[in-house]
């Protein structure tokens, strides 16, 4: 079943009470969790997830909840809880819905090691997966979203997923998160694209979440075969530039990007090794959106006739 | 022995219990095993027994996650182990492993799918200044700037404040005697050091002997109440016990052991809760051997009850309404083992009023 199939007021009345299981990407997640904000913003953005009442096993049982003590009413907090830790501290109740998305991100950080996990936005054409390694401000989620509506297939906004015994990158196509001043110039892009409310005065600013493409989310058992690593580089009145880099740089560079790369001993070193030796490496700075996207496509299609 | 209904007990018990196991079960058998930090062990026993196959995928990965952090805590440890060694060579001072990092060296089950936070090692009181000196200079330092914490640990403590590498970031905590000096309980560290054990393999590096890593353990965990990691530590003696017991002569060196260096309560304890809740195979003949060194009839069945509740994963699946309260009372016990009250009183004073940092 999926979410939008699910009646809201049941599924509010279901996440408030025992919670629901939530398929994301290779994941089962539980989710538990009153707060409307929660309902009302799952129910938006993963609408086009499948979700079951009850379900015998989940990956990560997470809940947001409102913390204990006089803050239940005096400015009000929310907690995030994965199955009884709580790895962060309560944040105002207004980011109840994003707590989530981070604390789910955190889960995969921490506990998903069958997989090298990259920071980075991942999108596919053709069968091939470019991978877009984010340092903050690099316009990671920006190119990701503006990609996404453009024929790219999302597989992540946030992380790489490459797994170990497969070598192959896994989908997690979650809402794509958009910060500050990215919020209005992917809303102007396509019509009809659907966001949640802006979040304000988190500690990465102003946030949106964008709703992933139904395709997207059907296809999320369709892995893809990495091809190229991608460094943007957004900066005001710089020329489009796809500069090549070499393999040992793209490597130095992916590694800092890696969440597990060093927990993951010597399969972290062989697994990183192995997803360069399937990819080209750029550098890529660009100003323009559009211009950004025309080289994205030139790059996908010069590659079906090689 | 009745059957418990906490799944990651019984499993430590006998691993097979695992072939019965329904979707559900793994839900909740993960769940349980990684509040107790227990996941990369199960998966070493699952591995031992061959039963990886009866795991479901979706569980298979959780372990197997866990397990390739077990693995990449080893290598490190293996080259803090050598880098250690080789520091201290050079002003000729043994290195004593201990814990977790002497069950690696040593290449015991124990060992296999453990974690390690830290490596701990030993040496003689002496000396320290001089030891503390030398890893200075390889880059090991000390991150507890704070004036009260470092008094803490040089005066009343049995090691220095915690060293950090660095460049590699580990840390390391040296230890000079295996309890607090404020501690009731006191040991000849000298006797403990006269039966020191070479690690193969490596310059320099020594681990206690059988019966004293099992004593050791055991008095860590029931002479100084460091129950935070109880089922796990539990976990760890039950090892040591089954591996050791191999040879005939074990549990009476044990005892007699225990017996010449005055640790015959944390011995018994450990002896008599290996047995009743991992259903460690230990001769019920040597439980008589305590005498009036056990606890008695009324003090046995208070800790009966409090300890039950500290060696449960610490996961609500396996809480009762005791749970909280139990472990309060240990807590409260371990501060009281460690220091005198008019130590302590002062100390948790400081922490709750002076210091913003959780009481150490």
């Amino acid at each position: 079943m999926k979410v939008k199939e699910i009646e809201y007021s049941l599924f509010k009345q279901c996440l408030g009470a025992e919670g629901l299981f939530l398929h994301i990407g290779p994941f089962i997640v539980k989710l538990q969790s009153s707060f409307t904000l929660v309902a009302e913003n799952v129910y938006l953005l993963y609408a086009d997830f499948t979700v079951e009442v009850k379900a015998d096993f989940a990956d990560f049982h997470v809940s947001v909840q409102t913390p204990k003590g006089v803050r239940r009413w005096f400015r009000p907090q929310c907690l995030f809880n994965f199955d009884g830790f709580k790895p962060f501290k309560p944040l105002p109740a207004n980011h109840a819905f994003v707590f989530f998305e981070w604390g789910l991100n955190w889960c995969i950080a921490q506990y998903a090691h069958q997989y090298l996990i990259v920071h980075s936005a991942v999108l596919e054409k053709n069968g091939k997966a470019v991978i877009l390694p984010g340092v903050p401000g690099a316009g990671k989620s920006t190119l990701c979203a503006a990609l996404s509506l453009n024929g790219w297939r999302l597989l992540s906004d946030e992380f790489a997923l490459f797994s170990l015994s497969e070598k192959h990158l896994t989908p997690i196509p979650r809402p794509v998160s958009l910060k500050n001043e990215s919020v209005d110039i992917i809303q102007q892009l396509k019509e009809g694209t659907i966001f949640g409310p802006l979040i304000e005065n988190t500690h990465k600013g102003s946030i949106a979440l964008m709703k992933p493409i139904s395709d997207y989310v059907e296809a999320s058992s369709q892995t893809a075969k990495p091809t190229w690593v991608i460094f943007p580089q957004f900066k005001a009145g710089a020329t489009t530039e796809l500069t090549p880099v070499m393999k040992g740089e793209g490597f130095m560079q992916v590694k800092k990007n890696c969440f597990n790369y060093d927990v993951l001993g010597h399969r972290g070193f062989e697994a990183l090794g192995q997803l360069i030796e399937k990819c080209d490496c750029f550098d890529f700075s660009y100003s323009h959106l559009d211009e950004a996207l025309n080289t994205f496509d030139k790059l996908a299609s010069m590659s079906v006739k090689s | 022995m009745e059957k418990d209904n906490c799944l990651l007990i019984r499993a430590l018990i006998d691993i097979s219990v695992v072939s019965d196991f329904v979707m559900s079960d793994w839900d909740l058998f993960i769940r349980q095993a990684r509040h107790a930090n227990l996941m990369a062990k199960v998966y070493c026993l699952l591995k031992e027994s061959n039963l990886l196959e009866k795991v479901p995928q979706q569980a298979l990965l959780h372990l197997q996650s866990r397990y390739y952090i077990s693995d990449r805590h080893s290598q490190s440890a293996f080259y803090e182990i050598d880098e250690i060694g080789k520091v201290l060579s050079s002003i000729t001072v043994p290195v004593i492993l201990l814990k977790g990092a002497a069950y690696l060296a040593q290449n015991l089950r124990a060992a296999r799918g453990r974690l390690f936070n830290d490596v701990d090692i030993l040496v003689s009181k002496k000396i320290i200044s001089t030891v503390e000196k030398e890893l200075w200079k390889d880059g090991w330092l000390s991150f507890h700037n704070d004036k009260y914490d470092q008094r803490y640990y040089r005066k009343w403590m049995h090691e220095l404040p915690p060293l950090k590498h660095e460049n590699r970031g580990t840390v390391l905590d040296v230890h000079h005697t295996i309890l607090p000096e404020t501690a009731k309980l006191k040991v000849d560290v000298e006797q403990l050091l006269r039966e020191v054990v070479p690690v193969v393999g490596f310059e320099n590096v020594y681990t206690f002997s059988k019966t004293d890593l099992v004593l050791h353990s055991a008095t860590h965990l029931f002479g100084d109440g460091e129950l935070e990691h109880g089922l796990r530590d539990l976990s760890d003696l039950d090892s040591l016990m089954r591996e050791f017991s191999v040879s005939s002569d074990f549990w009476q060196e044990l005892v007699n052991r225990a017996t010449s260096l005055n640790l015959q309560r944390p011995l018994f304890y450990a002896m008599h809760y290996c047995h009743t809740i991992l259903h460690t195979p230990i001769p019920v003949d040597f439980f008589q051997t305590f005498n009036e060194k056990k606890p008695n009839f009324l003090l046995l069945i208070i800790m009966d009850n409090l300890f039950k509740h500290a060696f449960r994963p610490d996961h609500k699946s396996c809480d009762s309404s005791l749970t909280s309260i139990a472990r309060l009372i240990l807590y409260i016990r371990s501060h009281y083992l460690r220091m005198p009250l008019y130590l302590l009183l002062p100390h948790l004073f400081h922490k709750m009023f002076f210091s913003n940092k959780e009481v150490v």
